[in-house]
């Protein structure tokens, strides 16, 4: 029960934005998507959402081919946080984060959809913005807002409130996808949305992919690790395996070295030459 | 949180019960005045409620002349309100309008060039369609270019608003230029006929309209039910396809549905400008942007604007009656720029 792609391609005007890429998303583990830009990480995690199709190779979600799921199926068993959502609307933030609600439509209670978006609302701490027109947030603002409607939507019909069960209540395994989470927020909300998406992974068995920018993040908050380069998977197993000085350094054409963290651990730094 | 869900479900009501009120007035209005009071007792007559009816003169006038025309005036209202609704949510911009980006100027040119030039394009089988000729004429118009913009406002699987907005310019333009073409190479009665598909009229064609009403009834009936995947729809195509919406099915069906009413709409009653805009963009201030309650309600609100509009047409100029386009756009245009300025202030951060 994973999402995984299986030597998917991505073709577009004749140039590989992904080759050869077999990765997979396992229950309750966090995986990181590392690269420099333009390696195809967006794409990547597109592919795996089912929002582009890939020109060659296979998605699997819970052993279906991508392909041949509704999109609705698909909805209740994977959210997204985009990286950046526009909405011209003045929707308040409350129905914003409702909107995760909608593939439960049919199934669910509007008290208990409004229970579910308090909640995750608490998470994000975006209580004082409830209220507040979407539009006229800020970038950092907007980004915790689609961290809500992720999470309400990756609930599903899961009382949060209960015991952390590891079960949905059914033996499919769910999935989180996040697109650069951390951008534009600040310290404090960076490291409050990564441990919210670990706590999903951890507490009830969802498969965390997110992509990421910050080697320390990678160390603190991932399981395993995949760093992909020009649209190819050049290295990827778990996280102490993969995120070594030698190895970054020869990637990211950057000298980077690991230094003893007085903490305990270790942090990694980037040095201009 | 309770709040706000109530306070919009009674704007609908509020709808309702002034969609009944416009008609009633708008019944007893015009050239012969008829008092509420005897529009209720016929209306009651006619139910089989009420035992004696009303002076058979008014009666006439009401079952042969303004039932049917407010009818048209309710059903064509109420599609180009929804209209304009759902291609606001498609586009994913507060300005889109069928008026705007040419739809209604095609479904105009399409009427008209069947009006001049059918016994042309047709040949032989123009005495076969007879007077179904043009309104299948502007269906066609619309449906053209709605596909024309939808397919050349995409880019990557993105519509550009702006884009969007510039090829309804052109659209216009070109359906525009069209429509003088074939008003210049037309003879005089032919003349008056187009003048009406420009200016609108709710006067209508008799029985040869019910297709096309019937067709916008049906499409007022499926487009209205799509306000949960059209909000979906407003956080971008892929965060709707993330969110279990089938993008480009729900796509190409509400576009095409769209695109028939109004068409249809124009088949009836030429270009009636503003109402797609304006309806919307009034209840909005009462529900929000929430398209569950903004579906309906812009449906019901332009369905009152529209009989209103006509009521001010039939009776301001007595004995004649004013186009119903001039009106709307009259009304409409500044009251527009008015509703802009409000909507400029209050997103003020």
């Amino acid at each position: 029960m994973t999402l995984m792609a299986h030597k998917a391609d991505f073709k577009a005007r004749g140039r590989y934005l992904l080759r050869d890429v077999s990765i997979a998303v396992e229950p309750g583990e966090v995986l990181a998507i590392l690269g420099p830009n333009g390696a195809g990480k967006s794409t990547l995690l597109k592919v795996l959402a089912g929002e582009l199709s890939p020109s060659g190779g296979t998605v699997f979600q819970n052993g279906r081919a991508l392909s041949s799921i509704s999109a609705l199926d698909l909805a209740q068993e994977r959210a997204v946080m985009p990286q950046a959502a526009s909405m011209s609307f003045p929707f308040t933030v409350f129905d914003v984060v409702a909107l995760g609600r909608a593939p439960y439509r049919k199934v669910s209670t509007r008290q208990f959809d409004q229970k579910q978006v308090r909640r995750a609302i608490e998470l994000a701490d975006i209580t004082h913005l409830a209220d507040r027109a979407y539009p006229a947030l800020s970038g950092g603002e907007k980004q915790r807002v689609h961290l809500a409607r992720a999470l309400v939507q990756l609930w599903g019909m899961t009382d949060t409130s209960q015991s952390s069960a590891v079960t949905n209540g059914d033996d499919v395994a769910r999935f989180l996808l996040l697109d650069e989470p951390t951008a534009g927020l600040d310290v404090s909300h960076q490291h409050a949305v990564l441990a919210l998406a670990r706590r999903e992974a951890k507490e009830r068995g969802v498969g965390v992919l997110m992509i990421l920018h910050d080697f320390n993040q990678v160390l603190t908050y991932a399981d395993q690790v995949a760093i992909l380069s020009s649209g190819e998977v050049v290295e990827q197993g778990s996280v102490s395996d993969v995120m070594t000085p030698d190895l970054l350094s020869s990637v990211f054409k950057s000298p980077i070295r690991a230094i003893n963290d007085p903490a305990g651990g270790i942090v990694l730094v980037s040095q201009s030459a | 949180m309770q709040l706000p869900v109530n306070r919009s479900s009674l704007f609908l009501v509020l709808l309702m019960i002034g969609l009944c009120a416009a008609t009633l007035m708008s019944l007893g209005m015009g050239g012969v005045e008829i008092s509420v009071t005897d529009v209720f007792v016929h209306l009651g007559q006619r139910i089989g409620v009420a035992e004696v009816g009303i002076d058979a003169f008014d009666a006439r006038i009401l079952d042969s002349l303004r039932l049917p025309r407010i009818l048209r005036a309710i059903i064509i209202g109420g599609g180009l309100g929804l209209a304009g609704a759902v291609m606001q949510s498609l586009f994913r911009n507060p300005i889109a309008d069928p008026g705007i980006i040419g739809v209604s100027a095609s479904a105009a040119f399409g009427a008209v060039s069947m009006i001049v030039a059918g016994h042309l394009i047709l040949g032989s089988y123009y005495a076969a369609f007879g007077p179904y000729g043009v309104p299948i004429a502007a269906f066609g118009g619309a449906v053209l270019a709605t596909v024309v913009i939808s397919i050349l406002s995409r880019q990557d699987g993105r519509t550009d608003a702006a884009i969007m907005l510039l090829i309804g310019v052109a659209i216009n333009a070109i359906a525009f230029a069209g429509v003088g073409v074939f008003t210049y190479m037309a003879d005089d009665a032919e003349l008056r006929n187009l003048t009406f598909w420009q200016m609108g009229a709710l006067s209508g064609n008799g029985p040869t309209d019910m297709p096309a009403l019937i067709v916008m009834a049906l499409g007022i009936a499926y487009l209205i039910r799509l306000g949960t995947p059209l909000n979906l729809f407003l956080l971008g195509e892929a965060e709707a396809r993330h969110l279990g919406v089938e993008v480009e099915h729900l796509k190409r069906r509400a576009t095409v549905i769209t695109a028939l009413v109004v068409g249809a709409a124009v088949a009836v009653s030429g270009i009636i400008g503003f109402v797609g805009l304006v309806a919307p963009h009034l209840v909005r201030l009462a529900t929000g942007p929430d398209n569950r309650y903004v579906l309906p309600a812009s449906a019901m609100g332009g369905a009152i604007i529209l009989t209103a509009a006509d009521t001010v047409a039939r009776i301001i100029v007595l004995p004649a009656e004013l186009p119903i386009g001039l009106v709307t756009g009259i009304v409409g245009g500044p009251f527009f720029l008015g509703l802009l300025i409000v909507e400029k202030k209050r997103r003020r951060l």
